[in-house]
């Protein structure tokens, strides 16, 4: 097994590591960086747990080796809320919409979401619906996580309801 | 309908939509699952698994593994020799077949755990783990249901693969006949494929052994008391050894309930290498050596008269129990529901669980949830065959508020089911006129919508014949700080009881639902409850959150007047804060008060210190929740997929704690009935290899695949329960299935009558639009044959039961009793009762005087006397039992030397196994 050394920033703070070459970027951000809010669900890139966000893009962490984040700069769901606790947009509208149950997948679909909101002029809800089809939750029958992704791609969280039948 | 029902209640917490009190840890990655536990010196768990489905263990090499640096060690079944453990069910019984740790001479599935790996990473553990060589005599594996009727015994210690059996195994002649005679007999068969609960968090463990002989067990579960004490009984410690800890759990929808083989192997491999240990299942093990749900078959036929009136039903009934259930099992709910709700005569059935080489059976969300299923389809069928709406046909048969009180054939005492109710509610909501219009109109340009409808009543937080579920408890207090804790025996899986359960006390007591702190991830702390199970949080646990603020609110007020001086009455906790009415208005803080509670006890009632209060609370025997649906689908009849437009839903569940909670549980089961009826199957090959091991071909569905829903919640009623709630955890996963299948039958009705085969994937819809032959499958059972007469069915039958023995029981072989002579009869015995939640071990007595016998049952200090007769050797006694059902049970045996074998006749629910052992000495 070869170990190699690594330098990248992790929500904003500089680390060093050796890492085998077979570690996970999932699992070194878990156990070598204490970031146990990327959970990890699937190991095969399907559920959406782990994403995180490397270089600003949404990535599964489980399909990323450590080695590959090599000089990167690394965001989780620790790294997104304000020092004084004041939530991320996205984190407040899942909060406001009871987008989440048991909380699992949840970090994933924070990150994807926050990847791709926020921005001005806002995404396109297309998109950013096109992106949730790739996170798997297993409580919430996704009806909070649709309303907050609307309300954070500039809609009405309801729009698009039929209301007849 | 009623005009004078009473409305659902709100209060200032209770009934509102309160932002839960998990979410901000969740959300910023704060929360403590169990893989985020690490301790000192912890060493990682990997299994080697069998990769055959059955067949004799003939060799274990485990010398490259062990030559792997940072593996530590190698366990098998006989390193664990030295440890007893009865691997007990749910209801903390013993197993029907003996459930081994680790594989022990035999492999019966394939995932089957041989060896446990401990190294120093899991990376390691799983490199050493594909080091293990084992050689086995490869034996043909039972997979099917089918197989299991026909093929070699899965257990070869047992007499067949019946692994549980309730019903009767003769047909009714008079049930029969009534069958023949009516106007109308509608008869469906199906199989419901297998279902993965997959909770997005697999299973984990973390165990820590103590020097003190203690042990701390972190565990993904469905409720730290009911483990801890599953652990306590399972490897006989003293439960105060055993500290089972769960803070956050990532789902679990029934999987989760008990701790099992793989978490059993951890604790034990702690204890023996004493070091702590992690295992946490990798998703590749949860799909296939995770306990598993739903792979049944049922033939249901009813007959209905001229008018479209139910006259009489029977289901014949399989359920696959897999190599270990966690508890064998031939699922009495599917019965006791499947016309629970409907004005039904007569009804007979028959329902087997079978053992095959496949991975066992767990709970999942609505167990029973078939018999809404095959009821509501049948339903729509017959409707269709009969020229009757459907919705017409279901309404002729409901049992409304209005009808009630109502005892069904199987006993169950209905007093405030809704289903019509509901559905006088949905179809204010769902305009189906304009929808047949939009409908025939779509058909002509080549589309093709469809609309179904389903009811259901759910039974919730059950406290009636299953000793593990009869109650939950609070303890309550105002800390020295002034805030209020509380320590419920709930536990969230993402149920949100941290709210719920806050929400209660605030209201109840009069404080900010802010200074309310719940905890229930603890063993250590409060008292005995089941957790998350059969629906029953929201009721039994915010019984016990309501008397217990109750009480402490009382000897808030009490020392608050006492120490001032004033009237009870005239002390107020309204947000916090103790107003004193009266003559001399002032407030008080929560916190000042408890300063002196806790620091100056001299000017408390009775110098007694402290602020605090606990209560157990056990809800009614059951507490019924009641729904009506309707889905609107569109399906492509080039693609053959299925589009859901709309879905709304009509519920009565009582007064609600928090409406979005409430919707929460609704919706998160009705995208499980979605999966279940579109895309999910746990599959095998013919050799019982699993073929849906990734998320690739098991499919879970995602945002596009669940609508939004629509819900109406105006049909409610407050239940008899305290707090007037009723549960809501598991209704979407039993009322979806059939809603969806209805609306796509009737969608597609153009084709012809649609095969119920699930799942309804695409491939066999368009089978259906373009009328293509239907893949060759397996035929489900036909109804039993050779109909004779079933002295046992009683003319009022009611469900089961001894003070003794209070659960139903499977039914036994029909053997006819050997007469011999002289046999010794009068001594003490010990019994023992196969039930369908394991065998029940009891005393007794029997005593002769020339043909009249008498006895008794001793059972949990308790007595249950009778008088029988004898001939020769042949023994037969009634005994009358009226918990929790009133019921006569029959026993007929026969005694050979030291041995008594016989069977308990508990009517319509079929026939128990009685073993007796004479007592020496």
């Amino acid at each position: 097994m070869s170990e190699h050394a690594i330098q990248l920033t992790i929500n904003g703070r500089a680390h060093e590591a050796r890492v085998e070459s077979r570690l996970t970027l999932s699992d070194f951000l878990r156990g070598d960086a204490g970031c146990t809010g990327v959970h990890v669900g699937c190991e095969h890139g399907v559920c959406g747990a782990c994403t995180v966000m490397v270089d600003g893009a949404a990535v599964r962490s489980c399909l990323m080796l450590a080695v590959q984040a090599n000089g990167a700069a690394v965001t989780t769901v620790e790294g997104l809320a304000d020092d004084d606790g004041t939530l991320h947009p996205v984190q407040q509208a899942l909060r406001d919409e009871y987008g989440l149950q048991c909380g699992f997948c949840t970090p994933g679909i924070v990150m994807t979401l926050a990847s791709l909101t926020g921005a001005t002029p806002a995404t396109d809800p297309d998109k950013v619906m096109n992106a949730l089809s790739g996170h798997i939750c297993r409580c919430t029958g996704y009806q909070g996580i649709r309303r907050a992704a609307r309300r954070l791609a500039g809609l009405a969280p309801t729009q698009g309801a039929p209301t007849h039948g | 309908m009623d005009d004078a029902r009473p409305a659902a209640t709100t209060g200032r917490y209770i009934g509102q939509r309160v932002a839960r009190k998990e979410d901000t840890r969740l959300l910023t990655g704060r929360g403590v699952y169990v893989d985020d536990v690490g301790v000192p010196g912890m060493l990682h768990v990997a299994f080697h698994r069998s990769p055959i489905a059955r067949g004799r263990i003939r060799s274990i090499d485990l010398s490259a593994a062990r030559a792997l640096p940072g593996v530590f060690a190698l366990v098998t079944a006989d390193d664990l020799a030295r440890f007893k453990v009865d691997m007990l069910s749910f209801f903390l019984a013993q197993p029907v077949v003996p459930v081994p740790v680790l594989a022990n001479g035999r492999v019966t599935y394939v995932g089957d755990p041989v060896v446990m790996v401990v190294a120093q990473d899991r990376y390691l553990a799983e490199d050493a783990a594909g080091l293990i060589v084992v050689e086995y005599d490869e034996e043909d594996p039972v997979v099917t249901l089918d197989d299991a009727k026909t093929g070699a015994l899965v257990h070869p210690d047992t007499d067949s693969n019946v692994a549980a059996a309730t019903g009767a195994e003769e047909l009714d002649e008079d049930l029969e006949a009534a069958l023949a005679a009516a106007a109308h007999l509608e008869t469906l068969a199906f199989r419901h494929q297998r279902i993965s609960q997959s909770p997005m968090e697999t299973r984990g463990v973390v165990a820590q052994p103590h020097g003190s002989g203690e042990l701390t067990v972190y565990l993904s579960c469905q409720g730290p008391q009911l483990c801890a004490r599953w652990f306590a009984q399972a490897l006989e410690l003293p439960q105060t050894s055993i500290r089972v800890i769960s803070k956050d759990v990532g789902g679990s929808f029934g999987l989760k309930g008990q701790p099992w083989r793989e978490e059993v192997a951890v604790v034990l491999g702690a204890m023996l290498l004493r070091r702590p240990l992690k295992w946490i299942e990798d998703r590749l093990e949860n799909l296939t050596a995770a306990n598993q749900a739903r792979e049944q078959e049922i033939t249901l036929r009813a007959a209905f008269d001229a008018e479209g009136r139910l006259v009489a039903s029977h289901a014949d009934y399989g359920l696959n129990n897999g190599a270990y259930p966690q508890g064998a099992d031939s699922n009495i709910a599917v019965m006791m529901f499947l016309w629970g709700a409907h004005k039904l005569p007569a009804f007979s059935f028959r329902a087997r669980g079978w053992f095959t080489n496949t991975v066992g059976l767990a709970a999942y969300r609505g167990p029973w949830a078939i018999e809404s299923l095959a009821r509501e389809v049948l339903l729509d069928r017959a409707a269709r065959r009969m020229g009757i709406d459907p919705i017409e046909l279901r309404r002729r048969n409901l049992i409304r508020r209005s009808d009630q009180p109502w005892t069904t054939p199987m006993g169950l005492e209905l007093t405030d089911i809704s289903p019509a109710e509901c559905l006088d509610v949905l179809l204010q909501k769902v305009d189906v006129a304009a929808f047949r219009a939009e409908q025939a109109a779509a058909r002509r340009e080549g589309r093709y919508l469809g609309i179904g409808f389903a009811t259901y009543i759910e039974p919730t937080a059950g406290s009636t014949g299953v000793a593990v579920l009869m109650s939950e408890s609070a303890h309550l207090r105002v800390e020295p700080t002034g805030t209020v804790t509380a320590v419920v025996s709930t536990h969230s899986q993402g149920h949100g009881t941290q709210t719920t359960m806050a929400q209660v006390i605030a209201d109840r007591l009069g404080v900010p639902y802010e200074h309310v702190e719940v905890y229930e991830d603890d063993s250590s702390r409060g008292g005995y409850g089941s957790g998350a199970y059969g629906s029953r949080q929201a009721v039994a646990g915010g019984g016990a959150c309501i008397r217990a603020a109750d009480l402490l609110l009382a000897r808030i007020r009490e020392s608050a007047a006492h120490i001032l001086g004033v009237r009870t009455d005239d002390i107020v906790l309204r947000n916090g804060v103790l107003h004193v009415t009266g003559d001399k208005p002032q407030t008080v803080s929560l916190r000042d008060l408890a300063d002196i509670a806790y620091g100056d006890p001299d000017r408390m009632p009775d110098g007694h210190a402290g602020l605090e209060a606990q209560y157990r609370y056990r809800p009614p025997p059951i507490t019924m929740t009641s729904a009506a649906h309707a889905c609107i689908v569109e399906v492509d009849a080039q693609t053959g997929f299925v589009k859901i437009r709309r879905w709304v839903t009509s519920e009565d569940c009582g007064n609600m704690i928090n409406p979005a909670i409430v919707e929460g549980q609704i919706a998160g089961g009705l995208a499980q009935a979605i999966g279940s009826v579109l895309m999910e199957e746990v599959s095998f090959d013919a050799r019982g290899n699993p073929t849906a091991v990734t998320y690739k071909d098991y499919m879970l569905p995602t945002i596009f695949d669940v609508p939004e829903f629509e819900y109406h919640h105006d049909a409610s009623m407050p239940s008899q329960a305290e707090g007037g709630f009723r549960g809501v955890g598991e209704g979407g996963c039993i009322v979806g299935p059939p809603t969806l299948v209805n609306a796509i039958a009737d969608a597609l009705i153009p084709f012809g009558e649609l095969e119920l085969e699930l799942p309804l994937t695409p491939a066999r819809l368009l089978a259906h639009i373009e009328q293509r032959p239907e893949i060759a499958r397996p035929k489900p059972a036909e109804a039993s044959e050779a109909p004779a007469p079933a002295a046992d069915a009683p003319a009022d039958p009611v469900p089961v039961a001894a003070a003794a023995h209070n659960v139903p029981a499977p039914s036994a072989p029909q053997e006819p009793f050997a007469p011999a002579s002289g046999a010794r009869i009068d001594g003490g015995w010990k019994f023992v009762l196969s039930t369908p939640m394991g065998p029940q071990a009891f005393d007794g007595r029997l005593a002769t005087d020339g043909d009249q016998l008498s006895g008794v049952f001793i059972m949990n200090m308790d007595e249950a006397h009778f008088t029988g007769t004898v001939t020769g050797n042949q023994l037969k006694w009634d005994l009358k039992v009226t918990k929790p059902m009133k019921i006569t049970l029959k026993y007929e045996a026969v005694v050979e030397g030291d041995t008594l074998t016989g069977k308990c006749k508990m009517g319509v629910f079929g026939s128990a196994k009685l073993k007796g052992e004479r007592v020496k000495g």
